[in-house]
């Protein structure tokens, strides 16, 4: 087999296997399915904040945020606007986003802990927001968004609903692996790598990061509507803190900058803080254990494992050498 | 004038790292920029690149106005330039650092880029023909789907150069290129570079520690110390000059 047929054909058996996967884990149980459709919604978020932390090198501690204004844009869009949740999906992404582009903005002056504490205070606001403006979100009694349809067709069930977050999550990927390939993805990049050299070849560093912010947001909008309309009830208490510590943890633990392996830290730690939520708090300490072993282990995470070496950041020797010097 | 620096002082803090610099460099050839360590060579290079903006004077590009611009607008108007670390876009592939070079030649939105629109995919096309060229003309183009940081030093030192050059900038910009190097992969690189304004049509601007290296290859040196230029003429003028002896080789011996 030669190299470029390799990836293809494991990519073909992964897609065959994730279209027969909802009836194999339908005979464990509906816990087991619905373990199963979260973590296919959970994919979608880390492919999302992979694009903004892995490939554009901007922090994000508040994507759960992002993802409950996406629950709340459809759910009030299907519930109080009369949309049809099929206009109320792209719509929800298209305002997630642009509330992304803002809270962007501010963020491209800021990097490191400085951006990780004030995306935090935007993840914290949010359910803040969304408890008290009870007038349009009825508050901690929350909403209740029904399932998707189309014709006589109801997605009620876990299977259909795992095709329909399937074929979101497809759509997601395909955008997110195309735009990587491109001018724009290539500038996100640059950024990472060096601001200075990106402005030097002709790259807007601040307008970059802010599309960054505004791409990743409206895909973690979709998986938030995506969300909302499986689980139909949406309240403040769905998604914390806790939950965007968790969406870094995937992408730490699967592999940043890369987009199997935001697939791969999605469905592991899904299914480690679902299987551990009867533990109470010790699911939190499970949860960080995964990935402190991760990245003791496989600090490329896991996806280093099953292909050739991604170089990680590091000071050149001779580079350490001269800022020693001094430059002049 | 090509480019000119009219009175350009920059202080930071009340320490001047720039004091009243009047220059002109002139189109074609390789000029240098030395001095020693602190002298403000590297600082001036940033004015030009607009990462610093000098509280008085002037800097003009083919008569116009660079502090107007934005540091991104400088690759439009043919301004490039190299890094003294290697490599800037290390967790890029070599086709991809080539690429960016290219980022203000394509003109595309990011949605026709995602909907793979015919307009974005022809730009595309055209700019991995043109990166593969040049990939081809650097010797790299065995390289092109490895990550730069894998790369050898003077491999990525290369790549560097050949990213700024990829869009026929009519101004490259070169920090420290022999920085991090030995004699001889100094004299190769040397070598290269004295090439480049024939090949190319572009005019080198070079700040420099490696003495030999400056000598060897550029047409006229300018010299600074503490922010203030104290010589400015063809290398042996320039190294017999009494203030430069002074200054800066008479420490070096």
């Amino acid at each position: 087999m030669t190299n470029a047929a390799r990836p293809r054909a494991l990519a073909a058996t992964v897609a065959l296997a994730a279209l027969v996967l909802p009836w194999v884990v339908a005979r464990l149980g509906p816990a087991a399915s619905y373990m199963l459709n979260l973590s296919v919604i959970f994919a979608i978020v880390a492919i999302a904040l992979n694009l903004l932390t892995g490939f554009s090198g901007q922090i994000s501690l508040g994507h759960a945020g992002f993802l409950m204004l996406g629950e709340y844009a459809s759910a009030l869009l299907t519930l109080k606007a009369g949309f049809p949740f099929w206009a109320a999906l792209p719509a929800s992404a298209l305002l997630v986003g642009a509330i992304g582009f803002l809270v962007g903005l501010p963020a491209v002056r800021l990097s490191g802990n400085f951006l990780a504490v004030a995306t935090m205070g935007f993840g914290l606001a949010v359910p803040e927001v969304m408890l008290n403006w009870a007038g349009l979100t009825h508050g901690s009694a929350g909403l209740m968004p029904k399932s998707p349809t189309i014709g006589g067709f109801s997605f009620g069930s876990d299977v259909a609903y795992y095709y329909l977050a399937l074929f979101c999550l497809a759509l997601v990927w395909y955008i997110c692996a195309t735009l990587l390939r491109s001018r724009t993805g290539r500038a996100l990049q640059a950024v990472r790598d060096s601001e200075p050299a990106a402005l030097a070849s002709g790259i807007n560093a601040a307008y970059h990061k802010a599309l960054a912010f505004a791409i990743s947001a409206a895909f973690a909008g979709v998986a938030g509507a995506l969300y909302a309309h499986y689980v139909n009830f949406v309240s403040p208490n769905d998604f914390s803190i806790q939950d965007s510590f968790l969406f870094l943890a995937m992408i730490v633990v699967g592999g940043l900058g890369s987009l199997p392996g935001s697939l791969l830290g999605a469905v592991l730690l899904t299914v480690v803080s679902q299987l551990s939520t009867s533990l109470g708090q010790f699911s939190i300490i499970l949860t960080g254990s995964v990935m402190l072993l991760a990245v003791l282990f496989f600090p490329g995470g896991l996806i280093s494992l099953a292909r050739r070496r991604r170089p990680t950041p590091r000071v050149p020797a001779p580079l350490a050498q001269r800022s020693a010097a001094g430059g002049s | 004038m090509f480019l000119r620096f009219e009175q350009v002082s920059l202080h930071f803090s009340g320490v001047a790292a720039l004091s009243a610099v009047d220059l002109e460099i002139p189109q074609g050839g390789i000029f240098a920029i030395i001095g020693p360590n602190g002298a403000g060579k590297t600082t001036l290079l940033n004015c030009v690149s607009r990462f610093y903006t000098p509280q008085e004077g002037r800097i003009t590009f083919l008569g116009r106005d660079l502090l107007a611009a934005r540091p991104y607008d400088l690759a439009s108007l043919g301004i490039a330039r190299s890094f003294q670390n290697v490599a800037p876009f290390g967790r890029m592939t070599v086709e991809e650092n080539m690429l960016v070079g290219l980022h203000h030649t394509i003109h595309s939105s990011a949605l026709s880029q995602v909907l793979r629109l015919p307009g974005a995919r022809a730009a595309e096309r055209q700019a991995r023909a043109q990166a593969r060229d040049v990939m081809e003309q650097l010797g790299i183009l065995e390289h092109s789907q490895r990550y730069a940081d894998e790369l050898p030093y003077g491999v990525q030192k290369r790549l560097d150069v050949g990213r700024a050059l990829v869009s026929r900038p009519k101004l490259l910009l070169l920090d420290e290129p022999a920085a991090g190097m030995n004699e001889q992969e100094t004299a190769e690189l040397g070598e290269w570079i004295l090439g480049l304004p024939a090949i190319t049509g572009v005019t080198i601007v070079m700040v420099e520690h490696d003495m030999s290296l400056v000598m060897g290859i550029s047409q006229r040196v300018a010299v600074l110390d503490f922010g203030r230029l104290i010589a400015v003429g063809a290398p042996q003028e320039v190294a017999s000059d009494p203030a430069v002896v002074e200054a800066y080789l008479g420490k070096e011996d």
